[in-house]
Order: C-alpha cells, then structure tokens, then sequence
C-alpha cells in the first residue's frame, strides 16, 4: 500500500497530511510529541483533550520518533520506535514510502556566555514549552534576552503562568532593520499585528522592553541567582561600564533558531545557508523527499503551514493523486518567505558576541569543553577541518551530538559549514543498545 | 497518580513530564556532569540538548523534559553517567 | 620558499607517521591532504594497536614492531612537543578474545598457542578468571584468551601528534591541497607533486592515501590495487569508568580480517574510550565508496555486543559512523619504493589496522628511504607483488 509518510505534528506537518488526506491518499504522521500541535501550537498535554483533528485516512502515531532514515528501491524506509521517552520497551516499526515529507522544525539558537550552563537558565523556546504545555513558570522574576520577535510571545506566556519578567532584552535594533526592507515588512501585515498585540500586553505588564541590551553572563553556585545585563555596540561588543546586575531566578535567551536537519541530511538532501533547499513544491533535491516549515527557513506558524499544504499535495501527486493546485498555499507562502527574510534580516547574530566568552567558559555543555581549550587544541594541531575538529576537542562528540554547541563551535574555530560538520547523524535519536538489537519482527510495511 | 522523586512519594497528573513534576516541586537540578560535577536541570525544554537526562526506573539517560511520568515511576537524579540498575 | 625533499600525500596517521619518521631523519617534509588533517579512515579508527588479531607472519611482526615503537615515539614527542601536544590517550590496556560457543573454543585456543609459539603473550584464561577481568562479560564464555600486549590510543590525537612535530621539525602540513598527480624529471624520476596551487618540487613522494591510494597512484602513472572496505561502528552515549576495562572481542574477529568475502561480516569489538564512550565495531563490507548507512549492519553489531556485554542493553546508543579501510587483494600493506617510477614511495593497504601499524611502517619507510636497516623484513610489503600491481584482475 502506497502512502506518504510525514514526520513532524507542528503546523507544516499537520498541513501537509491534511494536505495529502484531502487528495485521497493514505498518511502516516509520526510526531515525536504527546500531543499535535509542534513547538507553535503546544497543547498543554496534562489536558484530556485534543485540539487538532486530522482527516480519516491519517494515520496518527504520536510518542514516536524517528531514529533512523534509510534509502530503499522506489523510496525511503522510516525507523520509528513508539512509547515513553528514551525508552527502553518501545516498540519498533519500519516503514517504506516513496514520498516523505519532513517537516521537523527547528529549535532556539543558544549562544554561549559565562554561566550559561547554570540551571535557571533556559532557551526561550523551554520556557514557552513548559508555560504551555506543562503550565509550569520557570521562575518567579524571569529575564528574557536574545534577539527576534519570539521572545514577545514567550514573554507573554510566562506573565499567562503567573511569573514576574522583569525584562526582555533585544541585542538587536529591530526596528532600523525593518525599516531598511519595507516590502517584506507589508508582506506580514498580519504578523506585525500579532506582534504588536504582545508588544502592547507587556506594556500593560510594565515589562521593560531593552534593545542593543543583553545578558552577557549568569551568575550563581547551584543555579541562577543573578545575572549581567549590559547595553551592546553595534558589533554586540559590550559598551564598557554599562554592565548592570539584575536579581533573578531565571533566565530564558532564545537567538533566532536552528533547523532539526538530521533527517533530511541523512536523506542526502543540498541544503542551502544552513537550511533545506527546496523549490515551489517543496521537494528537495532527492526524489520522494519533500520538507516544509522551519527546516527550509524560518518563517513562524502560517508560512509553515502553508508550505506543509504544498509539500502534502506534491507528495500525493508523487502518487498518482490528482489533488487541485494550492493555490492559496503557494501565494501565502510567497509572501511569507518575503517577510521571513526581512524578519531575519532584521535579527542578524553580530560577531561580538565571542568577546562575552571567558576562558574556562564551556561552548559544549556535554562534554564540558572551555572556549580556551577548544581554541587552543584547534590552533596547536590544526584541526581545522570537521570531523578531525570534533575528535581532538571532544566538542560535539556528547549527548546532544553538537545540536546545542555545533554552531557556536564553528564559529569559533573556522569552520565554514557547521550544518554538514554537525547535521550528520545517522542515528536521529538515541536509542537503546538493546531496542536496537530487537529482531527487525515482519518485513518492513511495504511500499 | 504517585511517583517516588528520589524516594519521596509525589503526586503528579497524567501528562505532566518528569520535567513538569520535578520543576512543579521547586526541583531546578537533577544531574550533575561527568568531569566537573555541574549540577544541570531543563535547557531547551524540547528534547534537544539532552542536560535534563535522569534516571527513571533504573534506566538513566532519560529526557526528563520529553518523558511523560506514569504511575508509580520511580525518579532519581543521575550523577554522571549511570548503568542500568 | 625551500622545496621540500619529500612530499607526503596524506595526512592520515600512516602518512603523519611516515612524515615523523622522515622528518627526524633530517629530512624537509611537506604533508599535503585534500581535505582536513585527519579526517578519513583515520577519523573513523577506533585506535587499535593489537598483536591479538593476527597469526604468525609478517603483519604479526610489523604489529610487534610497532607496539613496541609507539610507547617509545609518544614518551619521546613528549619531551620534543611537550605533554598537552603529544598527548594521544595512549593505553596499555590489554585485549580480552572471548568464546561463547563450544565450536569456537577450540580454534581460539589453536590460534592462541600459534601466536605463543613466536613469543606473543597470550594467555588462556577460565570464565571465572576472564569474568574477574571484566565484571560485566557475558557469563558464556567457553573460553578466553588474555593479550596484555594489545593497546589503544586515539587516533587524531595521535596523528595531529606527529604532524605537529613534522611541524616543530621545520616541515609544513598543508590541508586542503589536494595532488593531482606528479612531474617527472628528464631521466623519469619524480621531480615534483602537482597540486591545485601549481608544483611542489621535490625529489621523492610517498603515496599516504589510504583507500584512495589506487587512485593516487594510477594519476602519478603508476597504478597499484588497493580497495575499501566499508566499516560501520556504533558508540553508546558516556558510560562509568570501568564498564568495559580492555578491548574485548569475539573469537570470530579473526576469520572476518582475514576473509576477502564481499558481504557483510560483523564480529564484535567492544572497548571503551577516555571519554567514556563505548565504541561497538565492527562490520565488513565491499561495497565500494558507498556511505550509505545501513540499519541492518547497525543491528547486527548491536546484537552482538549486547551477547557480549549484556548491560548494554539498557545504555544509549548515541551515534554511528563508518569508514573505509584500504586493503590490498592479498591483505598485506603495501610499503616501499614503486620500482616502476623513480621517487614514487607507497604506504598504504593496512585495512583496519592503520593505527595499529602506522608507528612501524613510518619507521619502515625512513629506514627504506635513508638506506638505514629496517628492524622489519620489508620483502612481504613490496609494492611490485602480483597482488599489488596486477591485482585488479585478481579482485
């Protein structure tokens, strides 16, 4: 039996199997969360409820991840296992398909700073996640810092939860930077006004509001007790004598995000500026593998969805279905991309924020390695190219398999393609030694 | 629905994360690193950084941000890197 | 600019060895590679260095060779470079062969008194001595053999070690130069290395390239056969120290290494690194420069590991790699002078064994170049063996 299988339950991947339901074939979503929704539409999964309704003829298998993507003749086989987090005694399940889409989003941009690995100190996109999905507040007074308009909405859903922010910090200066693109900024009308509607909820909350200000160093034994605040040059060098102490027991930064590209890498898809490439029907340069949303550029919930619309309908065609053209699909996304760009055009990360660094600060949390050694193993051995990089630091090399450190990483040493040094692991998600010795059980569901 | 946090008997609710109960019960930090002994808790909150791991069950290496609690499960903090039990 | 007086093609650990040795034979060496220091089989090496795995015979003296040299050259580039640069997680840790079936058992012991029976230490332990080694081995074992001369070390550190002191020597290392082939003087020497930049003068070049030699070697008008292997590992995430004490393996890791077999061979190795790591080897696969990774070769390595060490199970397996390990049809490496063109200087074709052998065959190679007499019989390893420079027919 022939179907699409989609990956992600966010708003690209929910869109593209209702996209590919709608045209009569058969899907099989699988999402790695309890509940549809993804980062952007986060259900609190304590509810008995389920707010997303998928057409009849979707398959829904939730709590699973994808550990593995291999090629096979006419598609791709998905290997999937199904039950608690990190198992161990999940079940095990390998489908083929000749037309996946991958719609795996992306995760906040973290740069690293002295104490950066203190608890109390989150991404923004932790704080949101638990605000939303857990109803839990990650602190009582919560300082928010970064750069682009997500740290808006995520203060917003810390002051829902009843936390105190007492500030939200943009490195940036978003609003020259928007005004140096008009025509991207008309393009997101829509978005601008819901921007603007969080922008007036935390001047009703008398939350300060900083730009070219960030927090450039956390403070505390066991966990954050204050931090630095300092107003930043153009450059994101610190303005001397601006630093200033701020008293809070958490803080959440969140600099732009980075693409979850491990499956389309292991699919072999080009990718382009650190983002899967792909043309106006979202297929990317591998046949039967198409991808939408946030792994092709970050453009937020409506430019996914639309993208997930036209990847679904291109997957269906991909197998005889004759589905109508996305016409609306495609002119959203048109014109969200546009916004997108000038969005991201506004948010650009400056270099200086390696001058925040400190020796014995750690850029990879996992393997405990300090700006100072992994520069100085890069220099004296020369390690400049990737994979001989990682092996000589350790950075990268640990739980997280660099998708916290690995830009940063480098940044930091010269490395020109951090996505390509870092992306590639063929096992997308830990599993167990054991889950993955289990007898493969009946031939792989066929194509 | 109870679960024991490092052989305290907690109440938690059907889909709350080991993440949720613990951060619920004021619990910030529940690892501590290999080398330095740094004491680490939730980071991104969604799976990807892998600092939240704890011990669930006699299993380490558990995203407690990712893992859903059930009924009687058994939680404790992870202090380096761990065997199964 | 000097010219150097010899060019190194490769900046793997053979190539950084040979670059070592010739360097502290006074010689000017330049190491060029295509991509970054390091970063091929090299990169995907587990760091054997092993008497353990290889009967009696040539390979077996050249490992002997090198086990002994190796200690030896990293006490030595200590005092040269000092510790934090010559440091290459060296471990003197000791092999552990295991049996866990009846069939097995006795060829393991046969293999085992061949190998004592040229003066290799490998002594014939109980289960119960074997399970007091390794706490957490699989309690059916039928038999066990002890090497404690097998070691470990990590091989970019201990490439990125030698070339360092290429370096310190007054020798360059220039990554990302890739060579095209070579020139030849009017009496058919090799008189330079042509790169993307323009040629490298020189007066000899020692062809370093792994399991892309044959293609070196064919573009400098010398073609020699030298093929990859694929090989697969898995590595579990950080582990407590003493899960896995030395480097244990199955009886039937000898039969893979010395197979020509095309399909797929996996016998378990399990060992642990400094970084707490567990890293399971290792499959065998002929299946050309393919990258693709294979589930069924990772399941098959995790099958195995967990028999051997049945805690595993239970630990995480955070990520996978593979690697391509040059072998010659005739599984020999392949050292010396190309009696065919004046100059041209091969080392190469040492399968999964690299690290292993890289302290030797540098030397080797030095002796080769400089006249000096080589500690090792260099006859098996020539280049112009029927196997080496007609072997394409007979792969």
């Amino acid at each position: 039996m022939s179907r699409v299988v989609v990956v992600g339950g966010g708003p690209a991947g929910m869109a593209a199997a209702r996209a590919a339901g709608a045209a009569g074939v058969e899907v099989l979503l699988v999402d790695s969360g309890a509940r549809l929704g993804g980062q952007y539409h986060r259900q609190d999964s304590r509810a008995g409820t389920e707010r997303f309704t998928l057409p009849s003829g979707v398959e829904y298998l939730g709590d699973s991840v994808v550990w593995a993507l291999e090629p096979v003749a006419g598609g791709h086989r998905v290997h999937v296992r199904t039950g608690p987090a990190d198992g161990p005694g999940r079940t095990g399940r390998s489908v083929d398909t000749p037309a996946l889409v991958l719609a795996t989003g992306a995760y906040d941009r973290a740069l690293p700073f002295p104490g950066w690995d203190l608890p109390g100190v989150f991404t923004a996109g932790a704080a949101q996640a638990l605000a939303k999905g857990q109803g839990v507040r990650v602190g009582e007074r919560v300082l928010l810092a970064g750069t682009g308009p997500f740290l808006l909405p995520v203060a917003r859903s810390l002051l829902d939860v009843g936390a105190r922010v007492v500030g939200v910090l943009e490195a940036g200066e978003p609003v020259t930077g928007w005004l140096a693109r008009p025509g991207g900024l008309l393009a997101g009308t829509g978005k601008l006004g819901e921007l603007a509607g969080h922008a007036a909820l935390l001047a009703r909350h008398r939350v300060p509001y900083r730009r070219r200000t960030a927090v450039v160093e956390a403070h505390g034994t066991d966990r954050v007790e204050a931090v630095t605040a300092a107003r930043l040059n153009p450059d994101w060098t610190v303005v001397p004598g601006s630093s200033r102490r701020v008293e809070v027991d958490a803080v959440c930064v969140g600099f732009g995000f980075t693409p979850q590209l491990e499956l389309a890498v292991a699919a072999r898809c080009a990718l382009a500026g650190g983002f899967v490439a792909v043309d106006v029907a979202q297929a990317t340069s591998v046949r039967g593998v198409f991808a939408a949303g946030e792994l092709t550029g970050i453009g937020g919930a409506e430019l996914s969805a639309a993208e997930g619309t036209i990847a679904g309908a291109s997957a269906a065609r991909l197998l005889g279905a004759r589905p109508a053209p996305p016409v609306r699909a495609l002119r959203k996304a048109r014109t969200g991309r546009r916004f997108a760009a000038a969005l991201d055009a506004a948010h650009p990360v400056r270099d200086g924020w390696r001058s925040w660094l400190r020796e014995d600060t750690l850029v990879c949390r996992c393997e405990e390695v300090p700006y100072g050694e992994l520069c100085a193993a890069a220099r004296e051995r020369e390690a400049y190219g990737g994979r001989s990089l990682k092996l000589v630091t350790r950075a990268g090399l640990g739980p997280c398999q660099g998708r916290i450190c690995g830009r940063a990483v480098a940044e930091l040493t010269g490395i020109q393609d951090a996505a390509a040094t870092f992306a590639r692991r063929p096992i997308a998600a830990p599993l167990r030694l054991g889950e993955l010795a289990e007898d493969p059980g009946p031939q792989p569901e066929a194509l | 629905m109870k679960v024991l946090i490092d052989g305290k008997e907690t109440v938690a609710v059907e889909g709350q994360t080991v993440a949720g109960v613990l951060l619920g019960a004021g619990v910030t930090s529940w690892r501590t690193t290999r080398d330095g002994g740094r004491p680490r808790g939730v980071f991104c909150g969604i799976g990807v950084c892998f600092d939240c791991l704890v011990v669930v069950n006699g299993i380490a290496d558990v995203r407690a941000c990712q893992r859903l609690v059930r009924d009687g499960d058994d939680i404790r903090a992870q202090h380096g890197a761990e065997l199964p039990s | 600019m000097v010219s150097p007086d010899i060019v190194v093609v490769g900046a793997g650990v053979i190539g950084a060895a040979c670059a070592e040795a010739l360097s502290a034979s006074g010689l000017k060496v330049t190491v060029l590679d295509r991509a970054g220091i390091a970063g091929g089989t090299t990169a995907a090496g587990e760091g054997n260095v092993l008497v353990s795995d290889k009967a009696p015979g040539p390979e077996l003296e050249l490992a002997r060779a090198s086990r002994r040299r190796w200690p030896d050259l990293l006490a030595a580039l200590r005092e040269e470079l000092g510790p934090t640069l010559a440091e290459a997680e060296w471990e003197a840790k000791g092999g552990l062969v295991v049996a866990t079936t009846e069939e097995a058992a006795a060829p393991l012991a046969h293999f085992a008194a061949a190998q004592r029976a040229v003066g290799i230490s490998a002594d014939e332990l109980t289960p119960e001595a074997a399970a007091q080694l390794e706490p957490h081995l699989t309690r059916g074992v039928t038999a066990a053999v002890h090497y404690p001369e097998d070691a470990q070390l990590q091989p970019v550190l201990a490439a990125t070690t030698l070339l360092a002191a290429v370096r310190a020597r007054g020798g360059e290392v220039r990554a990302g130069t890739a060579a095209r082939g070579v020139t030849r003087d009017a009496a058919g020497r090799v008189s330079g290395v042509r790169t993307d930049d323009g040629t490298l003068a020189c007066r000899a070049v020692v062809n370093a390239c792994g399991p892309w030699a044959g293609s070196f070697a064919a573009r400098a008008g010398a073609p020699i056969t030298v093929l990859p292997r694929r090989g697969m590992i898995l590595v579990t995430g950080p582990l407590p120290a003493g899960t896995v004490r030395r480097k244990v393996y199955d009886a039937d890791y000898v039969g893979a290494v010395a197979s020509s077999d095309a399909d797929l061979q996996t016998s378990t190795v399990v060992e642990s690194t400094r970084a707490g790591t567990v890293l399971i080897g290792s499959s065998r696969e002929r299946v050309g420069f393919d990258e693709t990774v294979r589930v069924d070769v990772l399941r098959e390595l995790a099958r195995k590991a967990v028999a051997l060490f049945p805690v595993l199970a239970g630990v995480p397996v955070m990520r996978a790699y593979g690697g391509f390990r040059p072998y010659a049809p005739d599984h020999l490496p392949v050292i010396g002078a190309d009696p065919r063109l004046p100059g041209l200087w091969h080392a190469t074709g040492h399968e999964g064994a690299g690290i292993g052998l890289a302290a030797a065959t540098g030397r080797l190679l030095a002796d080769l170049y400089t006249g000096a007499v080589p500690e090792v019989d260099p006859e098996p390893f020539r280049v112009d063996r029927p196997a080496v420079i007609e072997g394409e027919r007979a792969a």
